[in-house]
């Protein structure tokens, strides 16, 4: 698939693309889709509820239908919004989110575009979603939906530095910013992987992520018993979905993104259990990381904007440069 | 040069953290709020107007939805007040069957209060938990009286339903489930980090300010004031039982927290002497003429609601309607403290602080 990059362009290596963009896009529609109800069921166990169980066989087909709904909602703008923003805001929102999902390794071979910078790459188009967000929330003409809008924007410039710092350390001990060389530094076996030397780099990337994806406890952008639903609360219908979707897909790219950095991608578990493809390693951490974002959102209470800009600021910024520093020192030792 | 302006914000009367149609007006300084005006009556129904032309018996249904949370509570005040009013002897068996269904109630309305503050604090789960068990304890009220929630259960005299059988060893099955919840709840909350740095020293006043502004319940005794007029002025038949009143001197909202978790453990202390105690059979119904009539006077009874000290003011001009009628609704007076609490704090706080008071807005609009 890489080899394509070095050709030159012809008409069927261009279909060739599209035909892989459009079977990527429907792999990550599949798991938004099921994502949703995975949640709901996760969450409804936890609660000791049933979660979603009507539609379809298990309610398999919830998410369908909740989807065709908003579909076929009045798309409604309120009537002193800024008109074009409004509009814009959910595809710059949703956009970036599934542009990073191009250079995630699923196996050796399976990379759609084998970046050299694909971490960079990764980090500087994650953020262009915040302005999507904070452009919602401002354009909606609403108080709280600004406020949600503001938050976010503080938020996310908070969270972004100790996320990239954080995985400096990874990019240190693997030499390379390509998303497919870092698994490969990783060995067979789980004590290889990179978390468990970079355990503090790791610590920080999961709440710094968590933060970044604005989910529970740091939910702030749309604390519902605050601010209403925070940015999105003027959007309706279909735009109301872009933003939803954006949120899902950002939980795919970071749980991928934590497989890959810090679990060892498609490596096995312990070395003798290599006979099993490397894809099925990967969804299986994969699932294990969205399952562990869903148990904190059933679990932990949202914490307060100022709280989270101190955690952010004095205690994730420091930990991700000592855990910077104590790498660097420590590669160049044992060299 | 920036130039900045003060928000003027809305919250409510449709907000999903205002417990209701209560509206609060808030002016915000980025996220800091530096006024704050409470709108109240969204929900008023003139139920005092209403009794003057009703007799006893057909305002109790009324009170059942003042305090919708807790209506058993509300119904005892009622007839409570016109008991004392007429001298009437209520039955022993009446008595604790009042007791244990005011007491089950006051468990119901905390565990109401414990998964809404959670849920305003952003934790999903707890409040799915708590109305688990909160449906048990309505489930025993379905089976004692036929209603889930507005009860009609007291009259003035005694109680309409005798304990259908097997009911009070449901009762007492439940004492045991419910302590073990309750330490479930403990370790799930109230040690968690991100919650205690979300209540405690938040919304802090002391004995004084308190005391001043008339509050009563778990936010009088958050400041250290041990006041509970099961204790203080026994009415019905508190004084039989051992309990303690849990206070603590902080004033914020963790001290309410707490209060109110181990105000749940004293209920069901309080439950199982008077299963103990019970009597076996007897009237549940005193002898009271078929008209209800007070004789001419007047006469103001408080007992404690889950909420605070609720009270019942009547003034009867011997006729079978009250000539005034008049509720002192624990929520309405502690919710007065609200816009001096929210001077200064955070948008995040107003809810949390809001939370805190627990208040109910049938109650406060009445």
């Amino acid at each position: 698939m890489t080899n394509w990059f070095e050709g030159s362009l012809t008409w069927g290596i261009f279909a060739m693309f599209a035909i892989w963009v459009i079977v990527l896009l429907l792999i990550v529609l599949g798991f938004v889709t099921y994502a949703i109800y995975y949640e709901r069921k996760v969450i409804g166990w936890m609660q000791g509820r049933y979660g979603p169980n009507r539609v379809g066989p298990f309610g398999l087909l919830q998410t369908v239908a909740d989807i065709l709904k908003l579909l076929m909602k009045e798309d409604t703008i309120p009537a002193k919004a800024d008109r074009v923003l409004f509009k814009l805001a959910p595809v710059i929102a949703f956009v970036p989110s599934f542009a990073v999902l191009a250079v995630i390794p699923y196996t050796e071979t399976l990379v759609f575009a084998n970046l050299n910078v694909g971490l960079l790459y990764f980090a500087a188009l994650s953020s262009i979603s915040t302005i999507g967000i904070l452009l919602g929330g401002w354009a909606s003409n609403n108080k709280y939906a600004l406020l949600g809008g503001m938050r976010s924007g503080a938020q996310m410039i908070s969270y972004e530095i100790p996320l990239i710092i954080s995985v400096a350390g990874v990019i240190l001990m693997s030499g390379s910013l390509n998303l497919g060389d870092i698994v490969k530094a990783q060995g067979n076996g789980f004590w290889q992987w990179n978390f468990i030397p970079q355990i503090i780099g790791f610590s920080v990337f999961i709440v710094a992520s968590i933060a970044e994806l604005n989910r529970t406890p740091f939910d702030l952008p749309e604390a519902e018993s605050e601010l209403v639903a925070g940015y999105h609360v003027e959007y309706s219908g279909f735009r109301f979905a872009f933003f939803m979707l954006a949120e899902y897909v950002y939980v795919y790219a970071i749980a991928s993104l934590t497989t890959v950095l810090f679990l060892g991608g498609w490596k096995p578990l312990f070395p003798f259990l290599d006979f099993i493809p490397g894809i099925i390693w990967f969804i299986i951490k994969f699932l294990f990381v969205v399952f562990c974002l869903f148990w904190l959102r059933a679990t932990l209470p949202r914490m307060r904007i100022d709280q989270l800009m101190g955690l952010g600021w004095k205690v994730l910024l420091p930990l991700s440069l000592a855990n910077l520093f104590i790498t660097a020192v420590v590669m160049e030792w044992f060299r | 040069m920036a130039r900045t302006e003060e928000l003027l914000l809305n919250v409510g009367p449709q907000h999903p953290s205002t417990h209701g149609v209560f509206r609060l007006i808030v002016k915000l300084d980025g996220e800091v709020i530096t006024h704050a005006e409470p709108v109240m009556g969204y929900l008023h129904r003139g139920t005092e107007k209403l009794a003057e032309e009703l007799t006893y018996t057909q305002i109790i249904p009324y009170t059942d939805r003042m305090d919708y949370v807790s209506a058993m509570t509300n119904n005892y005040i009622l007839c409570h007040a016109v008991e004392t009013m007429m001298g009437i002897e209520v039955p022993e068996r009446a008595e604790y069957l009042r007791v244990i269904a005011m007491e089950l109630q006051r468990i119901a309305s905390h565990l109401v209060w414990w998964g809404t503050y959670l849920l305003d604090i952003g934790a999903m789960s707890p409040f799915l938990y708590a109305f688990r068990e909160r449906e048990m304890i309505i489930n025993l009220f379905n089976e004692l009286c036929g209603a889930r929630l507005t009860y009609f259960y007291m009259r003035v005299g005694g109680v309409k339903w005798d304990a259908p059988e097997g009911w009070l060893d449901k009762v007492r099955n439940f004492i045991p489930y419910m302590r073990e919840k309750l330490e479930e709840y403990d370790q799930l909350v109230s040690g968690n980090e991100i919650f205690l740095s979300r209540v405690k020293g938040i919304g802090k006043y002391d004995a004084e300010t308190a005391i001043a502004y008339g509050l009563s319940g778990a936010n009088l005794r958050c400041t250290g004031v041990k006041r509970d007029l099961r204790k203080d002025q026994p009415y019905s038949i508190y004084d039989r039982f051992t309990f303690d009143v849990p206070v603590r001197e902080e004033g914020d909202c963790y001290a309410r927290y707490l209060i109110r978790m181990e105000e749940m453990r004293q209920s069901l202390n309080i439950l199982e002497q008077a299963l103990e105690q019970m009597p076996d059979d007897g009237d549940i119904m005193a002898k009271i003429p078929r008209v209800i009539r007070p004789p001419e006077g007047e006469a103001y009874v408080g007992i404690e609601s889950p909420r605070g000290e609720i009270g019942c003011y009547l003034i009867s001009r011997n006729k079978p309607q009250p000539y005034r009628l008049k509720f002192r609704r624990p929520s309405f007076f502690n919710l007065q403290i609200l816009p001096e609490l929210l001077k200064g704090e955070s948008m995040t706080n107003l809810i949390a602080i809001l939370g805190g008071i627990d208040i109910v807005v049938g109650e406060v609009d009445c």
